[in-house]
């Protein structure tokens, strides 16, 4: 069983895969219900499903949860439609990238959270602030990430397509960019997923609905259990959403896994 | 009428980190005229792929010139096709569309492409295998795809670095007896880079032996044998002969690249 890279069953996969969800909830019920962890500051697992019917069925949960989807994707796309050609641009050509990379090595590591004060003097409490913190947060990373890609390409590929006749434009769009569009969009598949943690810190502040705004406001009620339902569904999201990300590659970009 | 004039090319790396520059090829000097297969042999380190990459155009010499049907080889262009030791096709387009890289390229209408593609899919024996990615083919199969896709841009000159290094043995020997029979049809001149000696021999109308490092031309081998060629002429004596010389001149270069490391 532990030897390296030894392949599993589909069947063990997935007993293994749920098997750890429920040993989690088992272990939170445990401390929940066993008295372990005090109810004002953890709810156990029914309350938590129960809060979430609340949620959804009277309180309009679903808005909030439409919402915050909008401004995750809204901002996102918006990053990854100026950064993917500044990232492709700053992997081909070398004075760019001279010119922008420490610049936006340095802008990466300006955190997307601490800039929520000041956008919001900005910009407001509106949309326009929610969407400029994801963007912020992501534009910086696809450019680096992408970038990276590009910079890395198979050079023998590049001097086969120059022998074939290829023009310094012909390298780009039938080469460079083909090659490394799964790379790409692996990069956007894991900066959308970060993406949701800074959307939920912009709704932590400032914010009139949202998945964000439902947490702050249960904090104020002590609701632990519409918290937590709140991360849950936060979670839930991020799975489908990659999951979705990860068959739409792998459709596009069969050729990788022929 | 075409013809490769290589004049006094010889190139030198600068040293890396404050060390001395490397002379990877002495000034050298040949000339190949139209319809000739020359095979270029020599010890590994001997600049037989920089002298390639030079005639390409991926590499510019430090001194000397190249010149192709009088005109100055400045960089890299569709008149000099190439195939490379490692396996380049685009893994992201499916055979048919490797091979008809460079004419999409160049703006040729898709019908004509078509039937060019359809032609090189052919003469290389991958009927069947049109819609399938690389990745799916063996090694064999995908330097017979990179062989179509340089001779679907109808290069003069086709340059060929060990392109069947990394192959086995009966398969090796397949696709010489394959790049010769489309040679024979349709006589382009050839530029063949190995270190094989009697892959050298059987493919080739003269043999370029180059010496060790710093690597320059140490002898022009005339290769007499008749056409078509057959493999059982590997074990003709005529055959055997050119082979024992060139393994001589070969050997005594191996040796003193040997020492070299």
């Amino acid at each position: 069983m532990f030897r390296p890279f030894q392949p599993i069953g589909y069947g063990t996969r997935v007993l293994l895969g749920v098997g750890f969800f429920v040993f989690f909830v088992a272990f939170w019920s445990l401390a929940t219900f066993g008295g372990f962890v005090s109810r004002t500051f953890l709810a156990d697992p029914l309350t938590m499903v129960a809060d979430g019917w609340y949620l959804l069925s009277q309180r309009g949960f679903l808005y909030d949860i439409a919402m915050t989807v909008w401004r995750v994707v809204g901002g996102f796309a918006i990053a990854a439609l100026i950064a993917v050609p500044i990232g492709i641009a700053m992997g081909t050509y070398k004075p760019i990238e001279a010119m922008l990379e420490p610049f936006v090595s340095f802008a990466r590591y300006l955190p997307a959270s601490a800039f929520v004060p000041l956008l919001i003097l900005w910009a407001g409490i509106g949309e326009t602030q929610k969407l400029l913190v994801i963007f912020i947060g992501a534009f910086f990373q696809i450019i680096l990430m992408v970038a990276g890609s590009v910079g890395n390409t198979r050079r023998d590929l590049v001097e086969a397509a120059y022998t074939l006749g290829a023009t310094d434009r012909g390298i780009v769009r039938r080469v460079l960019m083909p090659a490394n569009a799964p790379d790409i969009a692996e990069s956007l598949r894991l900066v959308l997923g970060w993406a949701w943690t800074y959307v939920i810190v912009a709704e932590l502040i400032g914010a009139s609905s949202g998945i964000g705004y439902m947490i702050i406001n249960s904090q104020a009620l002590m609701a632990t259990g519409q918290i937590i339902f709140g991360i849950i569904v936060i979670g839930i999201i991020g799975l489908i959403s990659d999951a979705l990300f990860k068959a739409v590659n792998q459709w596009l970009f069969s050729w990788r896994l022929a | 009428m075409s013809e490769l004039v290589i004049d006094g090319v010889g190139r030198t790396f600068p040293g890396v980190r404050g060390g001395k520059p490397t002379t990877a090829l002495q000034p050298t000097s040949l000339t190949v005229p139209e319809n000739d297969f020359v095979s270029i042999l020599g010890p590994s380190g001997c600049g037989k792929s920089t002298l390639l990459r030079i005639v390409a155009g991926l590499d510019h010499p430090s001194v000397g010139k190249v010149v192709l049907d009088g005109r100055e080889i400045r960089g890299p262009g569709s008149d000099r096709g190439m195939v490379f030791q490692s396996y380049t096709l685009f893994p992201w387009l499916t055979v048919e569309d490797n091979i008809g890289f460079g004419l999409r390229e160049k703006g040729v209408p898709e019908n004509e492409r078509r039937e060019i593609v359809a032609d090189y899919i052919d003469r290389v024996g991958l009927h069947g295998f049109e819609r399938h990615w690389p990745k799916q083919l063996s090694g064999g199969m995908q330097q017979r795809t990179a062989i179509a896709r340089a001779l679907a841009n109808n290069p003069k000159i086709l340059l060929l670095d060990e392109p069947f290094g990394a192959l086995d043995n009966q398969t090796r020997g397949l696709m010489q007896e394959m790049l010769l029979g489309i040679w024979e049809r349709e006589h382009k001149m050839v530029l063949f880079v190995t270190h094989d000696i009697e892959e050298a021999i059987f493919v080739a109308s003269r043999v370029v032996t180059m010496s060790a490092r710093p690597g320059r031309v140490k002898s022009i081998v005339p290769v007499d044998l008749p056409y078509p060629r057959h493999y059982t002429i590997k074990s003709s004596p005529e055959f055997s002969a050119l082979r024992s010389q060139l393994t001589e001149e070969i050997r005594s270069e191996a040796i003193l690249a040997a020492q070299e490391q």
